[in-house]
């Protein structure tokens, strides 16, 4: 393919009325077709706690839930989720009361600089749902793509046990 | 990435038609094609989006034991479906093997089918590579060949196809179903991917405007369930792609080998079923050294694209240690680290 | 409740409760509900997007970019080239400090590494400033690259690290091994690494007038301040810059770099705040590196197991454009006993980015060397690698012949070794295996970080209401600076955590001085300290100088601060509040101020290093040579200890790094190019969960006198020493091949013989 190397006509990747759940509520809004969730999320409606940490796919900070199953905000198109239920990290909290994994990060100190922080709980919260009571071993397969830098992964494993232990 | 115009057909007549048209790409799971438009990598002028499409995301069992995949089932249904990791194990294996819990919820049959090589080069928009540009040459050749191609490749491109879950698929003779302008055809998995020749920019046997429809294993695939494995040697434990991969299944009348299936991934430019070594096994007994044996026919052709020698040693190897856990019998339930050298126990709930 | 001094020098002492207790992380519940705001979460009333083009040739010059194309495109604003940008104040080549790197702000054409910044489009959307980035299509004149070490001239750098010689000498190496009963020459190799913290570098900046308001993560607020305005020709006190959490730094975030300066110029050129954060790929470039190195060791030893000499000689490389060489010859300075060591330099230049401080400069990359070679050596002499390192244990710094400050490294291999079960380690390679036929293999290595210090400035005021405020603009990379140093705050004050607020993060702030070296708890902790010091002797004297206050004529005997209140120190029943004592004197508020810096008698008289020994146990599938780590225990001193669970994370996060740097990382270099061709996430490789092992930090106890009067050294970096080198030697005894090229790649182990 020889890489079109000018710009469409603006009549392409055009803003459609896309309605979907957000964090619990009905969302509307005119949204492009070449907008991406994550994209979308932070620079559109300021929900910053999706992180970009990789140029797609890699390491899993853009994490959300959609329909509730973990997927990545940055390989996603923001049309894409017309009629389906988006979560964010931003939406776990109930009330201003931490969810229970977003307690166990904080007090097991899952979390150090914080940046993978978001997409690591979602990809947990995302396991939780389907399976309440996981082994270590299925912990650590459903965040392999969860990078951190920082923890080496020892407490943020700590982190999801306790949290579905204190949910038993 | 660039701007396109974007379609969503309802039905896959319509969908034929709208991608019918030059420029245009079907987007289903998007996982490859999205990562590839945002690196400038591919510049499509039309998505077609499939996903909207009722019917194609079901997995039908067949009157002969078979399965129809339909090609918008998502990876991660596929690989959680009970009955189907029951009688295909090694092609559950693989799946749980590749990508992340993430990407496998977003990625679908049919495009793990068409997922591009992850060559360095051709994911670098300022290399020359023929897939991308044909002619321009192929800068993967004297560069970084460390995960390049040992089977099939050609002086115009030695890059792989990265897919795990093609492995086992083109190993159990899984058939393609395709339709397209001309209307419906099938094509078995073996002759859907093509190796590089002189037109490395062809990928696989579609038709401009031609899409997967389902993905269908015969029902023979699943006498092969209680001896069917799926082996990944990689350079993280998880969350990388292959160096060498490998799906071997037997059939056993006691220690006799009825039949074998090997196919390779990451070592040519499509999964690389290996008939020669299985006509070695059938009728063999099933020990080490006829495993040796079946490795050493399945690479006899294999040659290094650089520096990466190592593997065709290291894909012996595999392919011997593969037949080794088929032969030991397929695990109960899928393994903690599936398909690593590592796995062990049973995973609970994957 | 404890009641340790913290003070050795005033009359008067405050008693804190803090110091030592694992607090939970201060800003964690920010954290855990994706509230916490980085750099690039800040979206200003009419901002723009920033997107660098950069450069995909490592040497030439840009000839041609389609700038008229990128305008034309929807929503893009303006292109920022070298014929059009804002002028500067300084040349950004100029350097008049060690830590002043030259900066590529589109000065000129010219292109001296990959990825290098060439251009920055301004746009409406981050889509429109993205595709317009693309539609630049630049064209170059490409001149070869200089990418590897026999390409480049070799020279001797006048300097290495920050300012460390590129010789340095004791006793008679050549002697040492003449008169050796074994000898071990051995080549290491280190491969280019990048930091890549999770956190992408990225700046949102907002001029007022010739005021500058920006958001970016830093770990040295004062250096960037000051940095910025020499380059913008504005004091430094117009420059405020906001960096309260920082998704992970390592060093990369540790000079201000040239794409955060391109979007402080956006913002200029468009009058407009501008948001420029850099894609992952475009982080293998602008943003330092640890360089590679070649390193020779020549050692030898007696009959007995002594070592005689150490010769250590390191290859590395810097820039084209400036100076930066890893000193990869420390560890050899202060790890073992010998009577002759000596370190040499030689570097060349390549068309690369200026190389940086990356997590344990130098420290990392000498010491999975020199503990692949102490490895080798005791091995040679047909000894335990525990036994031969206390053999060869250095009861003084070995090259300065200074006694230590502190020194637990025993306990540390006393307490490593049981916790691990070492002793029933066979000496012999190959020796071991799992049930399912795996090789294992157990390795050790030990750990060192030197225990430095800055210069720091802190405030406090204790307010009439009983509750304090402590201030500097101490920086939080996820080490938890927030937390420990709001700790000490907390005690400097004699104040619960609650009563006193910390602020932090800001240039606005006293300079804390670099979150760097593993200094910053001991630099921004002794300034507090001291601001705390100062506020509660003014207290004192207040009180002290009123007749109608119980604590009247304390005098000489001085008073105690504990909780809210001071005492008499020579007769505590006569206490009083300090709000009493501030309500009585109708102050408002109490201001104090402290400062820290090294001491150089001390400097002078002692060798300040944290020690730690690691032990690490690998699996290696012997036919297919994939290996994993299954074990690995640490167990480190590092003087006084702020909050104990805090410092465990630290260790755990450097063991994982020295994990990486063994079997992970490395920048994966065209030969022809010049270019890094892993320039993602996705194939430069860290550790992910599924290779992490079980983990263990022991804390071990340690006092120091001597390296500040808190007692504290750093632990931000030691972890990785040891660590990387023990996982190449489990590697070793679990195949018995030595992999001298690092990371170790299961090709590496794919031997020929077939078994």
């Amino acid at each position: 393919m020889q890489p079109d190397r000018h710009a469409p006509p603006s009549s392409l990747s055009r803003a459609r009325t896309r309605a979907f759940r957000l964090n619990g509520r009905a969302h509307a809004a005119l949204v492009a077709d070449h907008v991406l969730l994550l994209d979308y999320l932070r620079e559109g409606l300021g929900l910053t706690g999706t992180k970009r940490g990789c140029d797609g796919g890699e390491c899993g900070a853009c994490t959300v839930l959609i329909d509730g199953r973990p997927r990545l905000a940055c390989l996603t198109r923001a049309g894409e989720c017309a009629g389906h239920q988006v979560e964010t990290i931003e939406g776990l909290a109930d009330g201003g009361r931490m969810s229970p994994l977003q307690r166990a990060f904080h007090e097991r100190l899952g979390t150090q600089c914080g940046y993978c922080t978001p997409g690591m709980i979602m990809a947990a919260e995302g396991l939780l749902r389907r399976n309440p009571d996981p082994d270590e071993a299925a912990i650590r397969a459903a965040l392999a793509g969860n990078i951190c830098r920082c923890t080496g992964y020892v407490k943020i494993i700590e982190a999801v046990q306790s949290a579905a232990g204190s949910a038993r | 990435m660039n701007r396109f115009d974007y379609a969503r057909p309802a039905t896959i007549a319509e969908a034929v038609a709208l991608a019918a048209e030059p420029g245009a790409t079907y987007l289903a799971g998007g996982t490859n094609l999205l990562d590839l438009m945002k690196g400038d990598l591919v510049r499509p002028a039309r998505l077609v989006d499939v996903t909207h499409i009722p019917g194609l995301d079901a997995i039908e069992p067949l009157a002969d034991g078979g399965v129809r995949i339909g090609a918008l089932v998502r990876n991660a249904d596929l690989a959680h479906d009970a009955d189907f990791a029951r009688r295909f194990p090694a092609i559950a294996e693989a799946l749980l093997a590749g990508a992340s819990a993430q990407l496998r919820n977003a990625a679908t049959a049919g495009g793990n089918l068409l997922q591009r090589t992850r060559c360095a080069y051709f994911y670098d928009a300022a290399s020359a590579c023929n897939k991308r540009t044909p002619g321009a040459g192929c800068d993967a050749r004297g560069g970084e060949t460390r995960m390049q191609a040992v089977l099939g490749w050609s002086e115009h491109c030695i890059a792989t196809h990265p897919s795990d879950f093609c492995v086992p698929l083109v190993a159990f003779d899984a058939i393609v179903e395709i339709e397209g302008p001309k209307g419906r055809r099938e094509c078995p998995l073996e002759h859907f991917h093509r190796l590089p020749g002189d037109t490395p920019e062809r990928e696989s046997d579609l038709a401009p405007g031609e899409m997967i429809t389902a993905v269908r294993l015969p029902g023979a695939a699943a006498q092969f369930a209680g001896h069917a494995r799926y082996l990944k040697v990689r350079d993280r434990t998880s969350y990388a792609f292959a160096i060498v991969s490998a799906a071997a299944a037997l059939r056993l009348d006691g220690e006799t080998i009825v039949e074998a299936r090997l196919a390779l991934g990451s070592v040519a430019a499509k999964p690389w079923r290996a008939h020669a070594a299985e006509a070695l096994l059938a009728g063999a007994q099933a020990n080490e050294a006829n495993f040796r044996r079946a490795a050493e026919a399945a690479l006899a052709e294999a040659r290094p694209a650089g520096a990466n020698g190592y593997k065709i040693e290291l894909a012996r190897r595999v392919v011997r240690r593969a037949f080794i856990l088929a032969h030991a019998g397929t695990p109960a339930r899928i393994q903690a680290l599936p398909a690593s050298p590592f796995a062990t126990g049973a995973l609970r709930h994957v | 409740m404890s009641e340790t001094p913290l003070t050795q020098a005033s009359a008067h002492l405050r008693h804190g409760a803090n110091i030592g207790q694992s607090l939970t992380r201060h800003e964690g519940a920010l954290k855990v509900t994706g509230q916490a705001r980085y750099a690039a979460d800040h979206h200003p009333a009419g901002m723009l997007h920033a997107v660098l083009a950069v450069s995909s040739i490592a040497r030439g010059r840009v000839i041609a970019l389609d700038v008229a194309a990128a305008k034309a495109h929807p929503g893009v604003v303006d292109v920022m080239t070298p014929a059009h940008k804002p002028p500067l104040a300084q040349d950004p080549d100029e350097k008049t400090h060690p830590f002043m790197f030259r900066l590529d702000v589109l000065q000129n054409d010219r292109v001296r590494y990959p990825n290098q910044p060439i251009a920055v489009v301004i746009a409406e959307t981050l889509e429109a400033a993205t595709e317009g980035a693309v539609l630049l299509a630049p064209r170059y004149e490409t001149e070869p690259a200089r990418t590897d070490f026999p390409a480049g001239a070799h020279f001797t750098p006048a300097l290495v690290g920050v300012a460390d010689p590129a010789e340095a000498h004791h006793g008679d190496v050549e002697a040492g091994l003449a008169g050796a009963a074994r000898r071990l020459e051995a080549i290491y190799e280190t491969p280019a690494q990048y930091h890549n913290p999770m956190e992408p570098h990225g700046i949102v900046a907002a001029w007022e007038g010739d005021t500058l308001f920006i958001d970016t993560p830093s770990q040295g607020l004062a250096m960037a301040q000051a940095r910025i305005a020499g380059l913008f020709g504005i004091p430094p006190a117009a420059v405020h810059i906001r960096s309260p959490y920082i998704g992970g730094g390592f060093g990369s975030k540790g000079v201000f770099s040239g794409p955060q300066v391109l979007g402080i110029m956006a913002a200029r050129l468009v009058g407009r705040p501008v948001k420029l954060v850099l894609r992952r790929g475009q982080m293998f470039g602008p943003v330092g590196h640890r360089a590679p190195t070649r390193q020779s060791f020549r050692l030898g030893a007696d009959n007995a197991g002594a070592l005689t000499a150490i010769g250590h000689h390191t290859v590395t490389a810097s820039s084209q454009h400036d100076d930066f060489f890893e000193p990869a010859g420390g560890v050899s300075h202060t790890l073992y006993a010998s009577p002759a060591i000596a370190t040499t330099y030689e570097a060349v230049r390549l068309d690369t980015g200026t190389p940086l401080f990356m997590r344990a400069p130098g420290k990392a990359a000498g010491s999975i060397a020199l503990e692949s070679a102490i490895d080798e050596m005791a091995h040679a002499c047909a000894m335990d690698p525990l036994a031969f390192r206390l053999k060869n244990y250095a009861e003084v710094e070995p090259m300065s012949g200074k006694p230590f400050s502190s020194k637990a490294l025993r306990a540390c291999y006393a307490q490593g070794a049981e916790r691990f079960g070492w002793a029933k380690r066979p000496l012999a390679p190959r020796q071991m295996r799992d049930a399912a036929g795996m090789l294992v293999g157990w390795g050790m290595g030990t750990a060192t970080f030197p225990a430095l210090m800055f210069q720091a400035q802190a405030r406090a005021v204790l307010r009439a209401d009983g509750t304090g405020v402590v201030e500097t603009g101490a920086q939080d990379m996820g080490q938890g600076a927030w937390t420990a140093l709001g700790q000490i705050a907390a005690d400097s004050l004699a104040l619960d955590p609650d009563r006193v607020e910390f602020r932090a993060g800001s240039s606005d702030l006293p300079d804390a001085g670099i979150a760097g070296g593993s200094a910053h708890t001991a630099t921004a902790g002794m300034a507090i300290h001291g601001a705390g010091a100062d506020v509660i002797a003014r207290l004192a004297e207040l009180a002290m100088g009123d007749e109608r206050s119980p604590l009247h004529g304390a005098g000489n005997a001085g008073v105690i601060a504990r909780a809210g209140r001071l005492f008499r120190r020579d007769d505590e029943s006569r206490s009083e509040s300090y709000v009493a004592i501030l309500a009585r004197a109708g102050i408002p508020a109490i201001e104090g101020h402290g400062k820290s810096a090294t001491d150089p008698a001390a400097q002078a008289a002692y060798a300040m290093h944290a020690h730690g020994a690691v032990f690490a146990e690998v699996t290696v599938d012997p036919d297919l040579g994939q290996l994993r780590v299954t074990r690995l225990v640490g167990a480190f001193a590092a003087g006084r200890i702020i909050n104990p669970r805090m410092v465990q994370s630290q260790y755990y996060g450097g063991m994982v790094w020295g994990l990486s740097f063994a079997l992970h990382e490395q920048a994966v270099i065209d030969p022809r190019s010049g270019r890094p061709m892993n320039a993602n996430l996705g194939e430069y490789h860290v550790p992910v969960n599924a290779d992490l092992p079980s983990i263990e930090a022991i804390l071990v106890e340690e006092h120091d006198a001597h390296v500040n009067a808190l007692g504290i050294k750093g632990v931000g970096e030691i972890g990785i020493t040891g660590t990387a080198g023990a996982i190449a030697n489990a590697v070793w005894h679990a195949t018995g091949m030595r992999a001298r090229r690092f990371p170790i790649t299961l090709d590496k182990l794919i031997g020929p013989q077939d078994n």
